[in-house]
């Protein structure tokens, strides 16, 4: 099949627009008649299930939490983009545009992302209509702060807990729907298939994650806004529960998986301590604004560092190598993550790692706490040379700003980062890559739908800070429920969907044989066993810097651990029962056919471009030695993987990326 | 360090429920408490037992989901934290850890340790909510300018992780501090106002038809609330539903 992207003719700036204007409407009584499933309620789902309700389509929503609002969208911390040019420092739409598809490094399709862009003031006016408590100015404005990759203050935030406050909002527009009957909402209910009749997604099959009952429930249109893979690594920043399944199932049933190697490894993470690590946590990149980013210079300071007889702050600021400030003179430490993440691997790997394990460098906020101490000072009219006062003031602003990332901070590793600089180094965070989608956001499969991270459309290779939260609810809030509305115009008349048909029956069947398969499987080893082997692999072998022999390792390495997983899991109980491991097994055997799809796409991909960097594709002269080099000849088109059985089996298909409005250019930061 | 723990086992809603010894060893003070709970939990289902189950999600504090009542305090003995960021370093070699779920009526046990907390939810669809629909077309976010200490204020409300630790420290299972919390985010904020007489009415009936106590001013869910949700938002909530009550 052909990869239609379906983008309107015309102007960047007017198609959104124009393609409004034309498509077909479902009128208010027909609604009534028409039933959509939303699976996850994170701020794609969430949004999407509360804007489908108000329009008055009959809305079923699951979510495998024991409430919509834990969706990991709710642990998003520094803030949403919007191109308001509040600040008055030259952002426009355009400039959003521009900065997301370079910032993208030109792997993402330009006219999502323009609505994306176009789409985004819209978003901060909704969410302060619904009480969404954002950062103000003393004058009672909108207080904007600098993200990564721009050199705009554009992002809207909510102290360190901006993801939270948007979910919340979209969680209290669900609410109101459920209170009317408009949204049924299934807790504790994961996804187990998706249903295709006739070749229209027509429903889904979902275990009660309770009682272990199967369900087969059935819509005219299904969405998944299911969220990312990058759980996929065993260690991330994802919930414990984020998963690829809803995706993965999808997949199976048709829908093209787009780019799954591309990850996004977040710079600023609280380092592994140890084995019995089950997650990482992320330091907003909002603190790269007032953070800066160092190892020392000399190899004696970096061992009496690890070995604890010199103090970070004992090392004079010569013998400091802020090496983002130094590579990057114009971005300096707010250079996009991709580039942060390879710098810091950079200097661990030549040695200078200023922790036990070599993987970790400093975040140092005491330049921050002068300047804005001194600041505050003379506002008040204070002593500007008494250094405590000063301090005091700037620790203040600080707490103001990050309290609560300084609080997390302190309860993991047990140190004051208002005293001594944060440790950090980069972890998995956010996966571009995902279902492929048309500028409908319709996956390959007539009738599902993808919103939110777990398709992959408007970030290319890598995103930029703040831009999941924005693209969640343009998804959610502004795009989906026009764009689906043109495709229910078709099912007026159909009537509700049966789940008495053999598609049903069959997708049922594959549900509970499988998980039949797991229960009685009586192997010697936990699900978290193989989930922490793949974990190492991926890392290993698929993680930061990717190289053709660590890639066709890793691929056999993954088929054949998903082998033993099948033959030697052990997992137990019942499944009529309240059971975790037996979730949990689910998942981890969709992880492991990811993957390997994942390391077959990044295998296919011989070139370095945003967050996936191949080692064979460097710049090797100029001003960019050393920097990633991207091979726009040979590699600027989207990857969409079809599913034929195994993943080795996958059938590629390609869909070239045009740039017309934007120029195909070196991303350079420096 | 090596630890005894004492479990509440529960098969299911119906079952009754004990607790169960279980020996700990070689655990590190850099373990979370739900990463050692991780680590016997495979030791568990490595021998054939039974895991213990307990709700968690984010494992950062933010999404609410876990649980658990720790030696006889909600989240343990850390304060200003959720139990997925209490840290073993606050417990020493030797000692004996109590735990047990949330307990409250209105919140019945699922298995073990997870317990059924949709009755907040409810509370939220009766009124947690300003009703503005999906529009693009709303009023520029900057055209209604907010005092920064309302909004502040209204922030440090809306901060609630809808975890429960307030009713499962109170000795009346009430659930104030979290209704209250919501009602004054929207109370403090001019588009919340509107519709803040039937938002209160109606969120305090919820409240008391799913069986959560009063509150009599203890202020112990104050004190164990992993946000600092202050008590000021029961009192704002009291002054909202009097004076909603009067108009009414």
């Amino acid at each position: 099949m052909a990869l239609d992207s379906k983008i309107p003719k015309g102007p960047i700036a007017d198609k959104w627009t124009n393609y409004k204007n034309h498509i077909d409407l479902v009128n208010p009584a027909n609604k009534r008649n028409i039933d959509v499933i939303v699976v996850g309620t994170g701020l794609a789902g969430g949004s999407a299930a509360a804007t489908l309700a108000e329009l008055g389509y009959n809305v079923k929503a699951f979510c495998f939490q024991d409430s919509p609002r834990r969706a990991h969208s709710i642990a998003a911390q520094g803030g949403i983009n919007a191109a308001k040019n509040y600040q008055g420092d030259g952002d426009s739409t355009y400039r959003l545009f521009y900065d997301t598809v370079k910032g993208g490094d030109y792997r993402s399709r330009e006219a999502n992302v323009y609505r994306l862009a176009e789409v985004s003031a819209n978003i901060i006016d909704q969410c302060v209509a619904q009480g969404v408590p954002f950062a103000r100015e003393y004058g009672g404005l909108l207080d904007n702060r600098s993200f990564g990759g721009v050199l705009v203050s554009r992002t809207f935030y909510a102290a360190g807990q901006t993801g939270q406050q948007l979910l919340l909002g979209a969680y209290s527009a669900m609410n109101r729907q459920i209170g009317r009957g408009k949204i049924k909402m299934y807790n504790r209910h994961e996804m187990l298939d998706v249903v295709v009749v006739n070749g229209k997604a027509r429903g889904i099959i979902t275990r009660n994650l309770i009682t272990g009952e199967i369900e087969r429930h059935s819509a005219h249109a299904v969405v998944l806004g299911t969220g990312g893979y990058g759980n996929v690594f065993f260690l991330s920043t994802n919930a414990m529960g984020s998963n690829v399944t809803a995706a993965w199932k999808a997949h199976k049933r048709g829908a093209y998986f787009a780019n799954p190697c591309y990850t996004q490894i977040h710079p600023t993470c609280i380092p592994v301590s140890g084995d019995h690590q089950s997650k990482l946590t992320l330091m907003s990149e909002s603190l790269r604004n007032d953070g800066r980013i160092w190892v020392p210079k000399k190899m004696e300071d970096v061992l009496a560092i690890r070995n604890k007889t010199l103090k970070p702050k004992d090392i004079a600021e010569e013998d400091r190598d802020y090496y983002l400030e130094r590579r990057y003179p114009a971005f300096g430490n707010l250079v996009p993550r991709d580039v942060a993440s390879r710098a810091a691997k950079e200097r661990c790997d030549a040695g200078f790692g200023i922790n036990a394990t070599g993987e970790a460098v400093f975040l140092d906020f005491a330049a921050a706490i002068q300047r804005y101490g001194k600041e505050q000072a003379h506002v008040k009219g204070l002593n500007e040379n008494d250094a405590a006062l000063v301090k005091k003031l700037g620790q203040e602003v600080i707490k103001n700003k990050y309290g609560n990332l300084f609080q997390m901070y302190e309860k993991i590793v047990d140190q004051d980062p208002y005293e001594t600089p944060m440790m950090i180094y980069p972890a998995v965070h956010y996966t571009m890559g995902g279902i492929w989608v048309d500028y409908n956001l319709m996956t390959t499969v007539p009738g599902l739908y993808c919103i939110g991270e777990a398709n992959f459309s408007d970030h290319g290779a890598n995103r930029l800070g703040a831009s999941a939260l924005m693209q969640g609810l343009a998804d959610g809030y502004f795009v989906l429920p026009y764009t689906i509305g043109d495709y229910l115009s078709q099912d007026i008349r159909t009537g509700k969907i049966s789940t008495e048909t053999p598609e049903f029956e069959e997708a049922e069947k594959n549900v509970r044989d499988r998980i039949n398969h797991l229960i009685n499987n009586n192997g010697t080893h936990s699900v978290d066993y193989f989930h922490k082997k793949l974990g190492k692999i991926m890392w290993n072998k698929v993680g930061m810097s990717r190289n053709a022999k660590g890639l066709n390792e890793a691929i056999i390495e993954i088929k054949a651990l998903r082998e033993e997983f099948w033959k030697d899991v052990k997992v137990p109980g019942t499944n009529e029962e309240f059971n975790e491991e037996l979730a949990k097994a689910g998942r981890v055997a969709d992880f492991l056919e990811l993957g390997e799809l994942f390391a077959k796409d990044a295998l296919m991909r011989e070139e370095s471009c945003g967050g996936h960097f191949r080692e064979e594709s460097v710049e090797e002269s100029g001003e960019q030695k050393g920097e990633a080099k991207r091979d726009d000849e040979n590699f600027a088109f989207v990857a969409a993987w079809e599913y034929k059985g195994e993943p080795s089996e996958a059938v590629l298909h390609k869909e070239e990326l045009e740039f017309v409005d934007i120029e195909l250019k070196q991303r350079s930061y420096k | 360090m090596n630890l005894t723990l004492k479990i509440w086992r529960q098969k299911n809603a119906n079952d009754k429920g004990k607790l169960v010894d279980y020996k700990i060893n070689d655990v590190s003070p850099d373990m979370s408490f739900l990463e050692m709970l991780d680590v016997l939990n495979e030791q568990l289902i490595n021998k054939g037992d039974d895991p213990v189950a307990f709700d968690h999600d984010c494992r950062e504090g933010i999404c609410g989901m876990c649980s658990l009542y720790i030696n006889g305090e909600a989240h343990g003995p850390d304060r200003g934290i959720t139990t997925c960021q209490l840290h073993m370093r606050m417990f020493k070699d030797g000692d004996t850890i109590f735990i047990e779920p949330f307990r409250a009526t209105a919140f019945p046990v699922i298995k073990d340790l997870v317990v059924d907390r949709t009755a907040f939810d409810r509370i939220q669809h009766a009124g947690g909510f300003i009703s503005v629909n999906t529009s693009g077309n709303t009023i520029d976010a900057n055209a209604i300018p907010i005092n920064k200490h309302d909004a502040d204020t209204a922030f440090e409300a809306a901060t609630c992780i809808g975890c429960g630790a307030c009713v499962a420290s109170c000795k009346n299972s009430s659930a104030m501090l979290f209704v209250g919390a919501k009602v004054s985010q929207f109370a403090l904020l001019p588009q919340g106002k509107v519709e803040a007489t039937e938002r209160v009415l109606n969120m305090v009936k919820q409240m008391d038809e799913e069986g959560f106590g009063n509150c009599t001013n203890t202020g112990a869910c104050e004190v164990e609330c992993p946000k600092g949700i202050s008590l000021e938002n029961i009192a704002r909530m009291n002054r909202e539903y009097l004076s909603a009550s009067l108009k009414g």
